[in-house]
């Protein structure tokens, strides 16, 4: 393993503060990368990841007195530019990618090649093609980056890095949009940086990941360093533990009792879209989590959005307590007492420039309003305070715009909007995602309460350990059909994962 | 936990730079308004010797220079909110004015209704097109910007209609008050009671906040229940009707209505008197008491110039001049609170 003490490190940052003002957004943090080293920076969302490597990238400046040493040679980052000169390169979670270029115009955006005043489009496409076969990418470099999925996008972004020679590659939250078949491909292809001698930074918040992949982990906790462990002493327990600072005893909570009088409450048979979804089938009881996994494109956010009425369906039936329903709108659904929160929080869920109340209230102020539709302002008040002091959201009070919380806070908003029409039924996608851990297991809680109150929850998730820890009973969807279910003690990551490819990986290891 | 101690400072920090966001977005484009109000007095006094911009007579004139580009304003506030446009008021004006002054001249007082449904047919068929067939607003009222266009001249065989016995003629020309001590011009009152209207609208009432839903984003509106096509059925059928009522404004000051002239660019003073007002032109943000201040804007500025002298030519430059600078300083002003 190159990474060890006795080669110098490549990257050196010591004593970076940085306040905004009012906040002090990092406070004498330290961090030390060496050259072939996944190094995996972790913490809670909040904690002072980005802001510190917005500090590498030259996007902030730092407070006076931050030492930054690349190749122990001290240096000022006072700009992108600076950053990009030094061999920094930062690869977002929100891409950044003209669709509308070809994947060798985005490589070489702002450096094309030249001939005379005209682009050299055929240099260009020589010279990255090289780059993008040394990668495994299956594309070409004349291909628009629009057609290309999430993952070939983002090799495009690790074709620019390495173009640009690059030598330290941060990755923030590089898998969140990935299958797992696309997150073993990038982790090929990480691995392959790595040997090459290039220092590789890893913000995530998965676990499994960081254990597979890195060398040492830092924590942050609240813009402070807390510390760095190597692989040897790499445990999710410790790194919980120092990202919360605290223990996290029962981090996934199970204290409902599914068993006893089963009452079946929603009842789907058969339901099909005529395309993702080809044939959906599971029963859901009263009192009971259901997890919903699958591989990422299997169909189970597209079963999920026909039962909500969200899209038409064309075959199969749904029961609602015994009644069949057809629900053709979202807004009967909610009426019928089934809700469906949603993957994808920004983009469909939350009104980003509303305020959390608006929020919070958006399903029940029809109900409330008196007069056919005047809104009852003194009601959603007291409603948005009791659900910001019952979901614990950290937010100064409901007129604050929810664009302006945290991932975590920004999904306590979005359920307690749920919440608030009492639906019977749940259908949580992805509960989880994008949440930091402190937010996670308070988000499990409600799950758990709701369970307990006799609600039934419906979860689609795409982390293993969550469904495993959280889950009563899982139905696996593989290819647009449901393929199986376990429950009790048969649910493991591996029972789970040979429903999802089908393949039955005990034999296969056996 | 023990952060939420710690976290309480840079919280409530938060809270005051949120309220002070709220205040500098609610006060919005007034100091412009005010600015420009005080520099034309100035520039009065300086050039003509005599300050006659503040006057009650002339802010009254000014008064209701603005109320019917204040009127469609509203109804254009309303469409971009959901984060649409309606580009056809200036024609649905024309149509309901010529409807309403040939109702006039057989039926009376039912000239203002019948021009009152002629504009919320035609928006209604606007909202229709959007909300149904999920056509763009931009297309669909481009279209109908012509095609009414057309059907106000058809209806009033394409000359200009006459009534000078109007029995609605007082709202164009009247006032409200003791006469010779305090009077409000009836146009004042009604784009007043408009501007109220679509305020109570907006900011009391379930319709109102779908609205800004709608606008905020479209694809969580839908799934979260909200009945889309009932809000942009609503805020085009709106701006039609508000534009119908234009058109009765328009009619009864002038005792006449011409389908080719009457209302023309109209839409244009109304969606710059929302951008005036430091509305978000994609939607979801924005206020009714901009919109106003934005209209004044206008209509002082057009005022100011006459008073001044200046040929109407210098007057479009000078109005598209502002319009674009006014949008410019608010962009700077409001850089800094920015949402991240």
């Amino acid at each position: 393993m190159p990474a060890s003490p006795d080669t110098a490190p490549i990257l050196r940052m010591q004593n970076v503060s940085k306040t905004f003002p009012g906040v002090k957004a990092l406070r004498n943090v330290q961090l030390t990368v060496y050259p072939g080293e996944v190094h995996a920076l972790m913490g809670e969302n909040g904690a002072g990841k980005s802001t510190l490597m917005k500090i590498l990238s030259g996007a902030y400046i730092p407070d006076p007195g931050a030492e930054i040493e690349i190749d122990g040679k001290p240096v000022q980052i006072d700009g992108p530019l600076a950053a990009k000169a030094h061999g920094i390169a930062i690869i977002y979670q929100e891409l950044a990618l003209s669709p509308n270029l070809s994947v060798a115009e985005n490589i070489y955006l702002g450096r094309e090649a030249r001939r005379g005043s005209l682009i050299d489009r055929a240099a260009m496409y020589a010279g990255c093609g090289d780059i993008l076969r040394s990668l495994g990418a299956t594309f070409g470099p004349r291909t628009l980056v629009g057609d290309l999925s999430i993952a070939e996008q983002q090799m495009v972004e690790v074709a620019r890095a390495i173009h640009q020679r690059s030598r330290i590659l941060v990755m923030d939250e590089p898998t969140t949009a990935l299958s797992s078949r696309e997150t073993e491909k990038l982790f090929q292809v990480i691995l392959r940086l790595k040997a090459e001698g290039l220092a590789i930074i890893y913000i995530s918040h998965r676990m499994a990941e960081v254990y597979e992949l890195s060398e040492r982990v830092s924590v942050l906790r609240d813009g402070g360093y807390v510390g760095t462990l190597s692989r040897d002493e790499i445990q999710p327990e410790s790194i919980v533990r120092m990202m919360v600072g605290r223990d996290l005893s029962s981090f996934y909570k199970k204290e409902h009792k599914p068993a006893g009088a089963r009452t079946p409450v929603l009842e789907v048979a058969d339901l099909s879209d005529g395309g993702r979804v080809k044939s959906g089938s599971f029963t859901l009881h009263a009192g009971e989590v259901l997890g919903l996994a699958g591989l990422v494109g299997a169909g189970r956010t597209e079963l999920a959005r026909l039962i909500y009425g969200a899209e038409p369906r064309i075959g199969g039936t749904v029961k609602l307590n015994g009644q069949p329903v057809d629900y053709r709108t979202p807004g009967e659904a909610i009426d019928g007492g089934v809700v469906y929160l949603t993957e994808d929080r920004k983009a469909q869920g939350l009104f980003l420039d509303m305020t959390c109340g608006d929020n919070i209230n958006l399903g029940v102020i029809g109900r409330d309003a008196k007069w056919g539709g005047w809104l009852d302002r003194a009601r959603a008040r007291l409603r948005s305070l009791a659900a910001i002091k019952a979901m614990a959201i950290r937010v100064p009070g409901p007129e604050i715009p929810v664009g302006t919380l945290s991932g975590g806070n920004q999904q306590k908003v979005l359920l307690s909007r749920l919440l608030e029409t009492r639906p019977k039924v749940l259908i949580l996608d992805e509960p989880t995602r994008g949440v930091d851990i402190g937010a996670k297991s308070e988000i499990y809680r409600i799950i758990d309460d709701l369970a307990q109150s006799g609600a039934a929850v419906l979860v689609i998730s795409s982390e293993l350990p969550e469904v495993v820890g959280i889950a009563d009973r899982v139905v696996v969807m593989r290819e647009g059909r449901t393929v199986g279910e376990v429950s009790g003690h048969g649910i493991t990551e591996q029972s789970i994962m040979a429903f999802a490819t089908g393949v039955d990986i005990e034999k296969v290891a056996a | 936990m023990s952060d939420t101690i710690s976290a309480s400072k840079p919280e409530r920090q938060r809270l005051r730079q949120e309220q002070m966001r709220s205040l500098i977005r609610s006060i919005g484009m007034l100091p412009v308004l005010i600015v420009l109000g005080i520099l034309v007095q100035l520039a009065g006094i300086y050039f003509t010797g005599e300050g006659r911009f503040l006057s009650w007579q002339n802010l009254s004139i000014v008064a209701q220079q603005a109320s019917i580009n204040a009127v469609l304003g509203a109804g254009m506030t309303l469409v971009i909110l959901t984060g649409g446009i309606d580009l056809s008021v200036g024609s649905i004006l024309a149509a309901a004015a010529v409807v309403g002054l040939e109702v006039s001249q057989v039926a009376g007082d039912l000239g203002v209704i019948a021009a009152l449904l002629t504009g919320l047919v035609i928006g209604l068929g606007n909202g229709a097109l959007i909300a149904f067939l999920r056509l763009p607003p931009f297309i669909v009222t481009l279209g109908s910007l012509t095609a009414v266009r057309g059907l106000a001249r058809l209806l009033g065989n394409d000359t200009t209609v006459f009534n000078s016995d109007l029995p609605f003629a007082f709202i164009g020309n009247g006032s409200i008050g003791v006469e010779g001590v305090f009077e409000i011009p009836w146009l004042v009152v009604i784009a007043f009671l408009v501007i109220v209207g679509s305020w109570l609208v907006l900011r009391r009432t379930v319709l109102g906040v779908h609205i800004y839903a709608v606008g905020g984003n479209e694809a969580a509106a839908r799934l979260s229940g909200i009945k889309v096509w009932a809000v942009l059925l609503f805020v085009y059928g709106a701006s039609g009707l508000l534009a119908g009522l234009g058109g009765v404004m328009q009619a009864a000051r002038l005792y006449a209505a011409n389908g080719l002239q009457l209302g023309q660019s109209y839409e244009l003073d109304a969606i710059a008197a929302v951008i005036l007002g430091g509305n978000s032109f994609v939607g979801g943000i924005g206020s009714i008491w901009g919109t106003l201040i934005g209209a004044l804007i206008i209509a002082v500025l057009t005022n100011g110039l006459i008073l001044l002298g200046v040929t109407d030519v210098w007057q479009y430059i000078a109005k598209g001049a502002v319009i674009i600078g006014a949008v410019a300083l608010d962009r700077y002003r409001l850089r800094g609170s920015a949402r991240t």
